[in-house]
């Protein structure tokens, strides 16, 4: 490549943080010292070097778990190793919040300052660390934690790198405490003994301060490990029904796991509701190889934290159905790219990564059935856009989260150019019931439109936040009584279906069925499994604007229709009078830009990026027109 | 027939690409998109370079070879490719002559041989003569680094006994590639501005083809071939030669040893210059013709390296004085009594008519095609996209093609002593030659000229990044200030020419010759450095 590599060089410790994840430079060109006799003759390049691009994202996380920020003698560094140019890995390492190209303090918090943990007094709690705190702390878009309340993500870089979530975020002081280094309950203890939980019990559920919440339905569901399996031991995990779906699909072989995933009319869990057997089919018989595998673990849809609650609780039924995933589509080698602000799911992966390639679950004969599969986890870099497919492939790749144009799509052209199965955690993990029960018998959960059970995330205005399993066809006001109701006996003022991207429904939606034809006849989306509550006395416009924000800060920018539209839209929110609504020309100008995004976008955020907005101006009295 | 025997289109379908003494990237951007497009493709680059160039980065290795080593190089792995009997047998037997003594040749030149005289390691050698000869598709290209060495046929042929032996020719994605300097240095050689050959290639002494010639233009054309430039400066030392007409050539800064090639020049009786600049040249001459710009201010075609020829337009009149090239010169020629008339189109078809290999592209089918490869013998023929095919006939068209027995030598201007460090010339990105088309542009790459050292003779020597320095060669001094390049070894350094006016490479330069087509050894001088 052509590498003009000028000016900075990198420190020791900054080297020293590459070469623990690379290796050390093999010569002179690669960065080692110069050894004329060898690097004045021949040097190796090409493929042989650029091969490695993917470490490119990894290679930046490491120095800033290790330094704090990346430097421009870092990124050379880095650049000098992959043989990347730097112009362009500047523009990668630019494009992810959670990297850093300024000097900062070691220590630094990501305050979430969204949606659900606006209701909650986050506005509050930033400006208050803001003024104590200054470029120690980074105000952060959903951080998934939305079942506990408000939420800080610490990041304390050295040696021992040190990522944990604060949450509930009850004060200011948590956060000034962990910056300082003192010690504080890092991250939420997951974990009640076992056998004080039941599925079903509403009342434990009530007393869990957040969290999950077990299913209403009977039979095989998603959550039946939780709180009853140890999350970080595969013996708990065998001895709560793991691994018997692997060995099914061994036994059936490939063609009948794939008939098995068809018939249960499993549809995606992402957002995008697309047959999974479909897409696994279409990627088996791809003659082009190698195949691959990618668990989307980067949930950033704003109020979401399913997967989140899964990687953490039952790592290992992700990796199992990536494995049965693997074996029926020819794949040989996955990916779970799991979003960088879930450093304790990132944990639980990899724990249960090493634990299944040590038990002979995962590597080169997958149970002795003389499948291979091995599963990488890529950490995200702070990019919502990366959820969608296509970004998160050129993310993986080492290139900017930019989404590509379809067609060609993943199952022909996926990760590296290869046919691809790409995957939510939640989708995956279905597919262990339905290789136990078989997929016709599971089919038999849910509606016809809609089989199975799905996971909702219940936040904001109710009294008891958390996830809940539910089957397909429940009505959402059920959901919302499952969840407490709207606490302290206030009115339901509006409730936002699927997240950001999603839509606003008002009361006269309780009776929506949750299923994808049951939303879609009331113009709405279940997205990716968001019901937040807002109460009468919630302030919409405040959440509007924030939502506004957040589109524009997301935009990659690839799009002119994405990239202005998104300015436009939080400009014209922002920009309201309060109190007087955005006007009536303001609505027009509105949807106008809703409908350009729509139309004119190459990816789902700019085409949702108004959804929400839009939703709620229709639904809601108080935001029409002129009046207040 | 003289020209890259493949189309671009075939370098990026090709499998394994020798990129020998060739800094592309710089020197040939728009084929190093070709190439590119290969590579992205799936195929292989090796560089074969002294320097490690922004072209060898991309390679999949680099053959970081000594200066004038190029034949023990080729021979080296014509040697192995034989005795690891991947040798294309078939295609030996049927299409070539000489393989026997070829053999017999490169028997010496063992891996162990080879890595002692040219510095490149036996693994690598041994990786790239492997990976060519296996290749299913597989091209050489070159540059100046083969051409301008005393060697410089010997060279060529080294390269061309490469294909042979592998029967890397005469196949889609498979051939021999000279890339040219100019966007119509093939053009030029197409039209006879050569000095045995008429249009189309076709030799001065073949009394058939030029009495045809005679017939058309109604004179006695001279049966003996003339001179080539080194011979004009030869010829001129002497007293033979006394009138010179340049068309848009600088010699006074682009020539060898400058300082003798100056002297030549201004010694002569008449002195005319056509340029679209008041060159160095122009300045000395007795007569300058102001020209138009052939890019954009005159009707004509181009040929490129792939031997396409393609129309060129006129979109601006020529500002003042000057004019296009055919006006001058059917201005001339009315003067000396013949009465041509400056029709581009209807000298174009004089041109089909002399040379059968035009014969085919009329303007129209130029307009309609985007331009046709020759040869192109008639109006129904689509041009040939790589030549030599014929090689592979049954039985093979034509003569077969030989093996040459091409014998390494080092380059003439020896290290010494007093002369212990290699100088190596070339050109970058953003320059041109003397800088007459490019000096007037802005650049942000722009550095002006350096003498560029490596790291280790830096420190050796003492010196600091643009410290100024005098380097000189057994010709001439100058002084310019240091670069410190990892791409180059110590002993290795290297300039361009782009700024005569402020340093003068070619005061240094070698005026060795390759004695049969007297191409300079710009290659090679021997030069020492010294604080300025």
């Amino acid at each position: 490549m052509d590498l003009h590599i000028v000016g900075a060089e990198a420190t020791a410790a900054e080297r020293a943080a590459v070469d623990r994840l690379l290796g050390p430079p093999p010569t002179g060109w690669q960065g080692a010292a110069r050894d004329i006799a060898r690097d004045g003759r021949t040097a190796i390049g090409g493929r042989q070097v650029t091969g490695d691009r993917d470490l490119l994202l990894p290679a930046f996380h490491a120095v800033q778990d290790a330094i704090g920020w990346i430097s421009h003698g870092a990124l050379n560094y880095v650049c000098t190793r992959l043989s990347v140019p730097p112009a362009e890995a500047w523009g990668v390492v630019t494009f992810y919040h959670l990297l850093a190209t300024e000097s900062r303090p070691t220590a630094v918090a990501h305050v979430c300052d969204d949606i659900a943990c606006r209701l909650h007094g986050a506005e509050r709690v930033c400006r208050e660390l803001e003024a104590r705190l200054g470029h120690a702390v980074h105000r952060s878009p959903c951080l998934g934690q939305c079942d506990r309340g408000s939420a800080a993500l610490v990041t304390r870089a050295g040696a021992n790198p040190e990522r944990f979530v604060i949450s509930p975020l009850t004060s200011a002081e948590a956060v000034v405490d962990a910056l300082k280094g003192i010690d504080t309950p890092k991250d939420w203890s997951p974990l009640p003994a076992a056998d004080e939980m039941k599925r079903g019990d509403e009342t434990k559920r009530g007393d869990q301060p957040s969290g999950w919440s077990a299913s209403t339905v009977s039979g095989a569901t998603l959550l039946r490990r939780m709180g009853r399996s140890n999350p970080s031991s595969l013996a708990s995990y065998r001895e709560h029904g793991g691994y018997v779906a692997l060995a099914r699909a061994i036994e059936i072989g490939p063609a009948a796991v794939i008939a098995e995933v068809s018939a249960a009319k499993l549809l995606g869990r992402g957002g995008a509701a697309f047959p999974t057997g479909r897409k696994w089919e279409a990627v088996a018989r791809e003659p082009a190889t190698p195949h691959y595998v990618v668990c989307n673990a980067d949930e950033s849809e704003p109020g979401t934290f399913k997967d989140r609650v899964l990687m953490e609780q039952d790592p290992f039924a992700v990796i199992e159905a990536m494995a049965i995933c693997g074996l029926a589509t020819g794949a040989g080698r996955g990916f779970i790219y799991i979003r960088g602000e879930y450093p304790e799911s990132e944990r639980a992966i990899g724990a249960a990564i090493a634990q299944a390639r040590a038990a002979g679950l995962l590597g080169s004969s997958v149970a002795g059935s003389g499948y291979a599969f091995e599963i990488e986890i890529r950490r995200g870099g702070g990019a919502y856009i990366c959820g969608e497919e296509t970004a998160l492939f050129n993310s993986i790749e080492g290139k900017r989260g930019e989404p590509r144009s379809k067609p060609p799509f993943p199952a022909q052209t996926g990760v590296f150019g290869k046919p691809t199965v790409v995957n939510n955690v939640e989708t995956l993990v279905n597919v262990l019931d339905i290789l136990i029960d078989g997929g016709a018998e599971w089919a038999k959960i849910g509606t016809a439109g809609s089989a199975g059970t799905r996971l909702f995330c219940l936040s904001g205005h109710v009294a008891r936040p958390g996830l809940y399993e539910i089957e397909c066809g429940q009505t959402l006001g059920h959901a919302i009584d499952l969840a407490g109701g709207v606490p302290g006996g206030r009115g339901l003022q509006a409730v936002l279906l699927g997240g950001a991207a999603g839509t606003f429904v008002g009361p006269d939606a309780l009776d929506m069925p949750l299923s994808f034809e049951g939303a879609r006849a009331a113009n709405a989306t279940l997205g990716s499994g968001v019901i937040m509550v807002f109460d009468e006395t919630a302030d919409l416009p405040d959440t509007l604007a924030r939502i506004a924000q957040f589109f524009r800060d997301e935009s990659c920018g690839q799009c002119v229709p994405c990239r202005v539209g998104t300015v436009r839209q939080e400009e014209l929110l922002r920009g309201r009078d309060r109190g007087s609504g955005i006007g009536d020309q303001g609505r027009v100008l509105l949807s106008e830009l809703g409908q350009a995004m729509r139309d004119a976008s190459i990816c789902g955020l700019g085409q949702t990026a108004a959804s929400a907005i839009e939703s709620a101006y229709a639904i809601l009295p108080s935001l029409k027109g002129t009046g207040s | 027939m003289g020209g890259g025997t493949s189309s671009y289109q075939e370098i990026e379908e090709t499998d394994c690409i020798l990129l020998w003494g060739s800094n592309a990237r710089e020197t040939h951007p728009i084929f190093f998109h070709h190439l590119l497009a290969g590579l992205k493709r799936g195929a292989k680059l090796y560089a074969i370079d002294p320097r490690r160039t922004t072209s060898a980065q991309w390679a999949e290795v680099w053959a970081g070879l000594d200066i004038g080593t190029d034949i023990a190089l080729s021979n080296t792995m014509a040697r192995e490719i034989i005795t690891s009997g991947l040798a294309n047998q078939e295609f030996i037997e049927h299409a070539t002559t000489g393989f026997d003594a070829y053999r017999t040749l490169v028997e010496p030149w063992t891996l162990a041989a080879g890595e002692a005289e040219t510095g490149v390691p036996a693994a690598v050698i041994r990786e790239m003569a492997h990976t060519y000869a296996t290749a299913k598709r597989a091209m050489i290209c070159w540059t100046l680094g083969i051409t301008e060495h005393h060697t410089a046929v010997h060279n060529v042929m080294s390269l061309i006994n490469l294909a042979l032996l592998t029967g890397h020719v005469g196949r889609w994605g498979s051939g021999l590639n000279p890339l040219r300097g100019q966007n119509n240095v093939q053009g030029g050689g197409d039209m006879g501005a050569l000095p045995d050959r008429l249009p189309g290639f076709q030799h001065v002494e073949n009394d058939e083809a030029r009495r045809k010639f005679d017939r058309c233009y109604g004179v006695t054309l001279p049966a003996k071939r003339g001179w080539h430039l080194s011979d004009m400066f030869n010829a001129m030392g002497r007293g033979d030669l006394r009138a010179l007409y340049v068309i848009g050539e600088n010699p006074v800064q682009s020539e060898a040893d400058q300082h003798r090639a100056t002297q030549l020049l201004e010694g002569l009786d008449l002195l005319v210059v056509q340029d679209i600049f008041l060159t160095e040249t122009a300045q000395r001459a007795d007569v300058v013709f102001p020209a138009a710009a052939g890019a954009f201010e005159s009707e004509g075609t181009f040929t490129n390296s792939e031997r396409r020829v393609q129309r060129v337009r006129k979109t601006l009149n020529p500002p003042g004085e000057a004019r296009e090239d055919l006006a001058i010169i059917c201005d001339l020629a009315r003067r000396l009594g013949h009465d041509w008339v400056p029709d581009p189109e209807a000298m174009w078809n004089e041109v089909r008519r002399l040379s059968p290999m035009h014969a085919g592209m009329s303007y129209a089918r130029l307009e309609q095609h985007s331009g046709l490869q020759w040869p192109c013998y008639d109006e129904q023929h689509p041009g040939e996209l790589f030549l030599h095919g014929r090689l592979w006939e049954r039985p093979v068209r034509g003569p077969r093609a030989p093996f040459s027995m091409v014998i390494h030598e080092l380059p003439l201007d020896e290290l010494t002593v007093d002369y212990p460090y290699r100088l190596t010339t070339g050109r970058r990105l953003a320059e041109y030659n003397t800088g007459v088309q490019t000096g007037a542009y802005h650049s942000p790459t722009r550095r002006g000229e350096t003498i560029d050292v490596s790291p280790e003779d830096a420190r050796r020597l003492g010196l600091e990044e643009g410290q100024r320095v005098r380097v000189t060669s057994r010709r001439g001094a100058v002084v310019a200030p240091v670069h410190i390049d990892q791409a180059l070894r110590p002993g290795l350094t290297f300039m361009t020419f782009h700024f005569p006016d402020s340093v003068a490479t070619n005061m240094l330069t070698s005026d060795a010759t390759d004695p049969r087509v007297g191409t300079a050894e710009f290659k090679a001088t021997a030069i020492r450095i010294e604080h300025a």
